[in-house]
């Protein structure tokens, strides 16, 4: 069973350690999966007291996903040294960078070894590709990649750093496509990590309220709201009023 | 084994929780009712701290947020997908139909687009303006009362617009656009295309004591643990409960088939429980189907008896027949007046876009006779798996070399960031008797229930609808002063048409009709053969307009229910 499979079939088993605890036998009652819920609607909170601090320790997986999760991190796809050349090739890919720090930090090495198991079709390009630098820098410097002075590794990544865009690349030999492959793994690990996404600036997710581009960003851009379409959007202020009509659907609140 | 049959009998069992099902639960229970609702899935409730995706970051995740187990990524709130290990579909040689399902409690609502859209008076009788496909039974002023009081149980914001096809309601005020939108704007105008704030179920200011309002994270495909978008448990389901409703939830709880007594009236269903694999039985005076157009059908198609020997309600011969799903293409593009963008502030803004074009052609002049409407996309997104995994592939446009590693890089992904716009159109193919869902005589699930087997083929109507979209994304984008990313989808690629299925408004299996030759149900969603069963999912739909077919089905679903409680006070059924 492929690994998409594996995932789509743990799904189809999706949270029956949950449902078996919300069963409830009524007397009599033959039925299974009865839930009577238990939903309590608080009254008012601020939005931020509405965030489950509970939710921490979760980070909303089904058990067959945390299972899947569990299975992938009992294996091991790359050995002590293959990790340790795809941590000093990260760092080369891209360099630390205070006060954020590099892919050490975002755990980028960890990162692949896991995405190399959830997505075993990645599986020979990075293993092909990682041998192909040991061997091609033992032929040229008689050492390993991990081995050799930034300068042998950067004179071996600059033959396979660059690539046609014209070509697809699943028509450009092995050691293209690998490092093709490592460097984006290498970035989307930084970035999605918590120094990379500090360094990049993102300040989304998080309760708050959108007013609007604020006025410099606009004025960078050339570009403006028009008044009349201001003019219908929300007015935060009222956010919290409860909505009103009359009958003709004209909000009075 | 013997079947276990409950010894309760329900006023209504409803089969399925999503937006059709939540509905009937919220009136029928109101209205005094014992009901039973019956779902596939778990139970789910976006305040659940054990299930909840909101706010979670890209790196509580080994994997990132990639889509591994759900396919539109790891905290996307649908479990299920488009295949399900254990329950299969099939498909007749040479056709394709890609079907979503969710199975959980709420079902697909708890991660839609929440684009709520009303049917305009044209959309319910279309054949009169094009002689294409069939009328509807009903028309814009039978539903209209009830897409009001839609709007102001569960709330959308939009504007009054005054369109004619686009019908006005009652709308919370629309979030201001955000910075791409703008250029969206800009550049639609340039070609004559209108731009409105979009229509969508997610609270931007207080509609009741019970609900939070938007606090505009942007993830309202991860379902709203402070109840501020539309979801069916949430907004429906939930608040039937807390009124004192009787409504019992049966969760991982297959059903199987309507059962049926001599006089052919339904009394129940029969159901698989996937806790132990056994097969249950419960009874009612009335049965709901909810479960998804084409799940319902399926169900009906399986609740062969003597007296309904080709399946319930299927006299005509027409369950599974006109089977449609909204047209779909989409493109992206490159904006370089974008580039270098400032990210000092956060413009998650709701979920999906605060702006959208509602269809402005007129199809005596095209070639194709039905519209669509474009949705767009862009901004300074949350990082998630595939963020920066091409850093600089935009440096083709400016001749400079794509690739390369080091320090580079990282002022390439700030540089660039922000600086994509695409569109996704979404249009109305034509209802066809030839494209279908049937029962594969040869193909049972893990509960050994028949499954469906698709027959689905696009015509050239809804080709020559995704060329148009695919040459009007190319010209709003170099309006915007971009560029397409990669090539333009050719002819033989279908202009890029999605595979029917692929936008998830299946609609049209039990369509509705005045004439039982040619329909599965009356206007009221009741079948013509079995008074004492009703359809409310988008089965009834006799055809989905470039709109999406959600408001419509809850609209839909209110009136059957209203006429459901109306002929039980008049003991009808």
């Amino acid at each position: 069973m492929g690994r998409l499979k594996q995932a789509l079939h743990n799904i189809k088993r999706m949270d029956r350690r949950k449902s078996l605890q919300a069963i409830i036998l009524g007397a009599g009652a033959v039925t299974t999966g009865l839930v009577f819920n238990g939903c309590n609607i608080e009254g008012e909170k601020t939005v931020e007291e509405n965030i489950a601090t509970g939710a921490e320790k979760f980070f909303g997986r089904t058990p067959e996903e945390l299972e899947l999760i569990e299975k992938l991190n009992a294996e091991q796809l790359f050995n002590v040294h293959e990790m340790e050349t795809i941590a000093v090739l990260n760092t080369i890919i891209l360099p630390p960078k205070e006060p954020y720090g590099g892919p050490i930090e975002a755990e980028v090495p960890e990162f692949i070894e896991f995405i190399g198991k959830d997505f075993p079709e990645m599986q020979m390009t990075l293993l092909g590709g990682l041998m192909w630098l040991d061997h091609r820098c033992n032929t040229e410097f008689d050492m390993e990649f991990k081995s050799a002075s930034l300068e042998q590794q950067k004179q071996i990544l600059d033959t396979i750093a660059f690539h046609d865009v014209e070509v697809p690349l699943e028509k450009q030999p092995l050691e293209i496509q690998f490092f093709h492959m490592m460097r984006g793994l290498t970035v989307t690990g930084y970035y999605t990590s918590k120094v990379g996404i500090e360094d990049l600036g993102y300040k989304g997710n998080m309760p708050n309220v959108w007013d609007g581009v604020p006025e410099d960003v606009l004025e960078q851009h050339g570009v403006s709201y028009d008044p009349e379409w201001i003019a219908k959007c929300v007015d935060q202020s009222k956010r919290g009023i409860i909505a009103e009509w009359d009958e003709k659907g004209n909000l009075l609140t | 084994m013997q079947i276990k049959e409950s010894s309760e009998l329900y006023d209504v069992i409803i089969v399925g929780s999503g937006a059709g099902g939540g509905m009937a639960t919220k009136q029928l229970a109101d209205a005094g009712l014992n009901v039973a609702v019956v779902e596939a899935g778990p139970f789910f409730d976006p305040r659940n701290p054990e299930q909840m995706t909101q706010f979670k970051w890209p790196y509580e995740s080994p994997r990132r947020g990639a889509a591994t187990t759900r396919a539109f990524g790891e905290w996307d709130m649908a479990y299920g997908g488009w295949e399900i290990e254990g329950e299969p579909y099939t498909h007749t040689e040479g056709t394709k139909f890609d079907w979503f399902r969710s199975h959980m409690l709420g079902g697909r609502t708890n991660h839609w687009g929440r684009i709520s859209l009303r049917f305009g008076p044209k959309d319910f009788k279309h054949k009169d303006v094009d002689g294409h496909g069939d009328n509807w039974p009903i028309g814009y002023e039978d539903v209209k009362p009830y897409y009001d009081k839609v709007d102001k149980l569960i709330g959308v914001f939009g504007t009054k617009e005054g369109l004619p096809n686009d019908p006005d309601g009652f709308f919370l005020p629309p979030p201001k656009p955000r910075l791409h939108e703008l250029f969206y704007i800009n550049g639609a105008k340039k070609s004559g295309i209108p731009v409105i704030p979009s229509r969508m179920s997610m609270l931007t200011k207080k509609l009741n004591n019970d609900r939070g309002t938007c606090f505009y994270c942007g993830q309202c495909g991860r379902s709203c643990q402070v109840y501020a978008d539309f979801s069916s448990g949430s907004c429906l389901i939930f608040p039937a409960q807390n009124n004192g409703g009787r409504v019992k939830i049966f969760v991982n709880s297959v059903v199987r088939e309507v059962t049926t007594n001599d006089e052919g009236k339904a009394t129940g269903v029969s159901y698989i429980s996937k806790d132990d694999r056994k097969e249950y039985k419960l009874k009612a005076k009335i049965v709901v189907l909810a479960a998804s157009a084409c799940s319902s059908a399926r169900i009906l198609l399986n609740s062969k008896s003597k007296q309904h020997p080709n399946g319930l309600g299927n006299s005509s011969d027409h369950i599974g027949k006109y089977l449609h799903d909204s047209t779909g293409a989409g493109s992206a593009g490159f904006v370089p007046d974008l580039m270098n963008r400032k990210t000092s502030y956060n413009e998650d803004g709701v979920g999906g876009m605060h702006v959208y074009s509602p269809w402005w052609g007129d199809n005596s002049k095209l070639d194709f006779p039905r519209g669509y409407h474009i949705e767009v996309w862009g901004g300074m997104e949350m990082p998630s798996y595939g963020f920066g995994i091409n850093p600089n592939d935009f440096n083709k446009f400016f001749g400079l070399k794509v690739g390369g590693y080091g320090d580079q890089l990282r002022d390439d992904v700030k540089k660039y960031y922000g600086s994509v716009v695409g569109f996704s159109g979404r249009g109305e193919s034509i209802a066809r008797k030839d494209n279908y869902c049937e029962i594969d005589p040869t193909t049972v699930d893990e509960f050994g229930i028949p499954v469906l087997r698709f027959n689905y083929k696009w015509s050239d109507f809804e080709r020559n609808q995704a060329k148009h979209m695919q040459d009007t994304f190319e010209e709003i984008i170099h309006n915007m002063g971009g560029e397409l990313l990669g090539p333009k989808s050719t002819k033989e690629e279908d202009y890029g048409l999605l595979v029917p299925g692929a936008i998830i408004h299946e609609v049209g299996t039990t369509r509705m009709g005045d004439d039982r030759k040619t329909s599965v149900t009356n206007k009221y969603q009741q079948l013509h053969d079995v008074d004492n069963v009703f359809i409310v999912d988008a089965g009834p739909f006799v055809s989905q307009a470039d709109k999406n077919c959600t408001w419509t089905i809850l609209a839909l679903s209110w009136r059957a229910s209203d006429y459901i409680i109306e002929q039980l006070k008049q003991q009808n059924i």
